[in-house]
């Protein structure tokens, strides 16, 4: 599935500017450095894991291997997504393993300035803290840069 | 850079010492041929060698030992009695670990070093041209060992003159050999006269720089023995044409066979080709192209005249190394898991051919059977790769025996059967544990102490039998000792006192011994440093399960304790059942189910508040569900009205309800390793036809957790006690 690419006059000062990908979860915008995406796909019933936590949403044959899928959503803390066609699946690679993350929709291509990246100012939500990076206002809505190594810790402690 | 030579060495480390194993425990079962002495010899002295070259002065310095000893004795200086030969087996055990601790960085245990090294040097001359003549063993097993010798070599050492014909193979220089050391060793031994021979060197443009053209004529005078002189040329062995005649050669020839005919009755024709025996390149005409290993012949014809029976096994073995490819391990898993996709692949293939609606398949359905057969094929192929014969992992138990029994003071020794065994590469690794705790406990506990043996009218020395062997489509090892058996009384007494089992429970004496297995189970009086370590048997029988294996033990009274290990040929690939659980595809392994039925309603019976128990012909087994232990919630009315009579280690039977079965098939084992933690229930996940990944169940553990089935157990038992 490819996204949109919405060109800016930002662009031009290409060297300093990183890519990102949004996406929303929840109705919320998030986004991931482009480097760290591996591929999106159309959502596809995934197999259960029997005991596993509400984020967990199962496992999916990626091309011969097994990958595990997190709901976005629930992980964040908000409501989980119920899971449809419509929806994407970002697999990224987390820890040297493939990983798959349900997003209700892939939205474009942002070119970033980290000089325009803000501290995540602090709420009252432990999780928001520890997930989100950063934040950057882009056309106006404010889009949340996910921080991986904290949404999807090492695989061993992933399931109690 | 240095890294990736050093890995290269200590990979050749292992192989040597497995090779001085190999020709100890050889020497220690009776062969003192000595092409074995020399091959332990050679393995050694790489082994120092490349120590050398990257500074393990520990190392270094034991290996000069060992290897001084060992010259000692193929030089028939030394007799291999027992002593000596229990000292050579600590010692190559020392060296592997001076190896591993060089590899690994550990601490080696300096005093064992060195009460070792002194044992090693009582048994070196402290001048090297003490010639003192050892009889030979006559009584002893293999008496006919360097015969030459005893003509060639005088109890006066004597002037000999050796006229050597050396002529150098190309391949000689491509290992780096160097003709001018080799004369520079000669010199030392005496006086040297070299004379190069230049006839085969074409003219400068006809000439190959890659080839060897030269050749010597060196005329050594010396007191050495003839095989000192030999000795010089052993590294270059079958890379040059070599040929040493010394002036008495003939007359020690005639006294070896003198000596053969003595010893052996043989008709002399027979001799002809034992003469030179052991030394040999000392026929002066050597065929033109030289043999890998030119003792192998004359070797094997005298054992044909002193041990037919050995012969064929011994000719086999050293008929010479086949041809073998180092590849990374990488490489080998990346090709199984493309042919595991191949069989998902045909399996997704022939499910849309069957969706195409299409009126006549027969055609394609008879190629899709071929590809399958070629698939099958190919896999076979590849698993073949990664099979390896458990040989190495048997040698290394034979030293967990030794130093179990050192650290006991009981004398046990270990009989390995069926060393050729092919068995899956990590199987082999991940068995390595659970056998050494196994043959740990069986020296500890098993066999009785030396006196107790003597008591009961059984040989002082215990024996442990440790074998392995293919049986239909499985791999059964066998640990077998002759000791005292399980001490039922008092397993039961423990289990009690560790509330394992209820204080009135009557077990059978199967179930006894199988609580050796239990959790936290431990029968050691007193913690030995050796076994009593905390982790029982347990941990031994997880290792085996977590394989997909089945462990269990059976025993009789003062004969002695077998457990037996039953383990899947291989890690990748397993028949199983292909079943639905709430609207779940999952495949249950085919191994563990007794039997499948289709239940009826006045089948099932109730037991208590919410236990149900399933009647088959008369016999009640608890009934589990699937769904419910795997914390699964039907979506759909359906209800599970199948069921799967499994039966686990302990002999326990409960049927397992799913909802339907839908096929038979082989599966690809995909790890959930990495992919999510430990889930109860779920041992592996697969790929089915369609795509989908489905998991494969462990029944064991569904039976564990499951509150019927484990309730109804002890339930079974307080009833059966009172």
């Amino acid at each position: 599935m490819q996204a949109e690419v919405k060109q800016t006059d930002q662009e031009v000062k290409h060297a300093e500017h990183s890519e990102f990908v949004s996406f929303t979860v929840a109705g919320q915008a998030f986004c991931l450095k482009i480097t760290q995406i591996r591929e999106i796909r159309r959502w596809s019933p995934v197999t259960i894991l029997p005991h596993a936590p509400a984020d967990v949403l199962g496992v999916m044959n990626l091309r011969g291997a097994v990958i595990p899928i997190y709901d976005l959503s629930a992980r964040f803390g908000l409501q989980q997504t119920e899971a449809s066609e419509r929806n994407v699946v970002i697999v990224v690679s987390v820890h040297g393993k493939p990983v798959g993350l349900l997003a209700e929709s892939v939205s474009e291509i942002i070119s970033i300035n980290p000089d325009d990246i803000q501290d995540t100012p602090p709420v009252d939500s432990r999780n928001t803290m520890e997930y989100i990076q950063g934040i950057i206002s882009h056309d106006d809505t404010m889009v949340r840069i996910i921080n991986l190594d904290a949404v999807i810790s090492a695989p061993e402690q992933v399931m109690p | 850079m240095s890294g990736s030579i050093q890995d290269t060495f200590f990979e050749e480390c292992e192989e040597l010492l497995e090779a001085t194993d190999e020709g100890l425990t050889a020497i220690e079962g009776g062969d003192h041929d000595s092409e074995v002495v020399n091959a332990i010899f050679r393995a050694v002295h790489s082994i120092k060698g490349g120590a050398g070259a990257f500074g393990l002065d520990d190392l270094v310095a034991f290996a000069h030992r060992f290897e001084t000893v060992f010259d000692e004795v193929r030089s028939n200086r030394l007799e291999l009695d027992e002593k000596l030969i229990q000292l050579l087996l600590r010692s190559s055990d020392q060296l592997s670990a001076l190896v591993e601790a060089a590899r690994d960085g550990g601490e080696i245990d300096e005093a064992h070093n060195d009460t070792l090294l002194a044992a090693l040097d009582e048994y070196i001359p402290e001048e090297e041209e003490d010639l003192t003549f050892e009889p030979m063993g006559l009584g002893g097993p293999a008496p006919m060992m360097d015969l030459g010798d005893l003509g060639g070599a005088p109890a006066e050492p004597q002037e000999e003159t050796y006229r050597i014909r050396f002529q150098p193979l190309k391949e000689m220089y491509g290992t780096g050999n160097e003709p001018f050391f080799l004369f520079q060793a000669l010199k030392d031994l005496g006086e040297l006269t070299v004379t190069m021979d230049e006839n085969e060197l074409p003219g400068f443009d006809a000439m190959d720089m890659s080839e060897a053209y030269l050749a010597w004529d060196l005329v050594l005078v010396t007191k050495e023995t003839r095989s000192k002189v030999e000795a010089v040329f052993e590294f270059v062995e079958g890379l040059c044409e070599l040929s040493i005649n010394g002036d008495g050669d003939a007359e020690a020839e005639a006294n070896a066979l003198a000596a053969l005919d003595a010893m052996f009755a043989a008709p002399p024709a027979a001799d002809a080709a034992a003469a030179p025996e052991g030394e040999a390149p000392a026929a002066p005409f050597e065929p033109p192209v030289p043999a890998p290993e030119p003792e192998a012949k004359p070797a094997a014809a005298e054992e044909k005249a002193s041990a037919p029976k050995a012969e064929s096994g011994k000719q086999e073995q050293r008929g010479g190394p086949k041809p073998t490819l180092r590849v990374e391990l990488e490489r080998v898993d990346r090709l199984i898991n493309a042919v595991g996709e191949l069989i998902i692949n045909h399996s997704m293939l022939a499910q849309q051919i069957a969706n195409l609606n299409v009126s006549d398949t027969r055609d394609v359905e008879t190629e899709l059977e071929g590809f399958k057969n070629l698939a099958r094929d190919i896999q076979e192929g590849v698993m073949a790769i990664r099979a390896q014969p458990v040989k190495p992992l048997f040698q290394r138990m034979a030293r967990i025996v030794r130093e179990a029994s050192a650290a006991t003071g009981k004398t046990c020794k270990l009989v390995t059967e069926g060393e050729n065994t092919e068995v899956d590469k990590t199987v082999i690794e991940r068995l390595s544990d659970p056998l050494t705790h196994i043959l740990r406990n069986a020296v500890d506990h098993g066999v009785e102490k030396p006196d107790d043996r003597e008591a009961a009218g059984k040989s002082k020395i215990g024996e442990i039998r440790l074998s392995a062997s293919h049986r239909s489509g499985s791999v059964c090892i066998e640990i077998k000792d002759d000791g005292a058996g399980v001490n039922r009384p008092r397993v039961k007494q423990i289990a009690i006192e560790k509330g394992l089992i209820p204080e009135n429970a009557e077990l059978t004496d199967s179930e006894i011994d199988n609580l050796l297995f239990a959790p936290g189970f431990s029968t050691a009086k007193e913690i030995s440093n050796l076994s009593g370590r905390g982790v029982g048997m347990d941990v031994v029988k997880n290792a085996v399960t977590g394989l997909g294996g089945r462990i269990n033990i059976s025993s009789s009274p003062g004969k002695g304790s077998t457990f037996t290990i039953i383990l899947p040929l291989t890690l990748a690939v397993m028949d199983g059942m292909v079943v639905s659980v709430a609207d779940q595809t999952m495949v249950v392994p085919i191994t563990s189910i007794v039997e499948t039925m289709r239940g009826s309603d006045d089948m099932i019976n109730s037991l208590g508040a919410d236990g149900t128990l399933l009647s088959i012909r008369g016999n009640f087994v608890p009934i589990c569900d699937v769904a419910g232990g795997l914390g699964l919630y039907r979506e759909s009315d359906q209800q599970a009205g199948v069921y799967l009579l499994v039966e686990t280690e302990t002999g326990q039977r409960c049927a397992l309800a799913v909802d339907d079965i839908h096929d038979q098939r082989q599966v690809v084992i995909k790890s959930l390793d990495g992919v999510c933690g430990e889930i109860p229930g779920v041992a592996a996940a697969t790929i089915l036809g369609d795509g989908k990944i489905a998991m494969i169940l462990d029944p064991e553990s569904i039976i564990a957790a499951s509150p019927t089935a484990a309730a109804f157990d002890t339930e079974r038992r307080m009833s059966n006690a009172s």
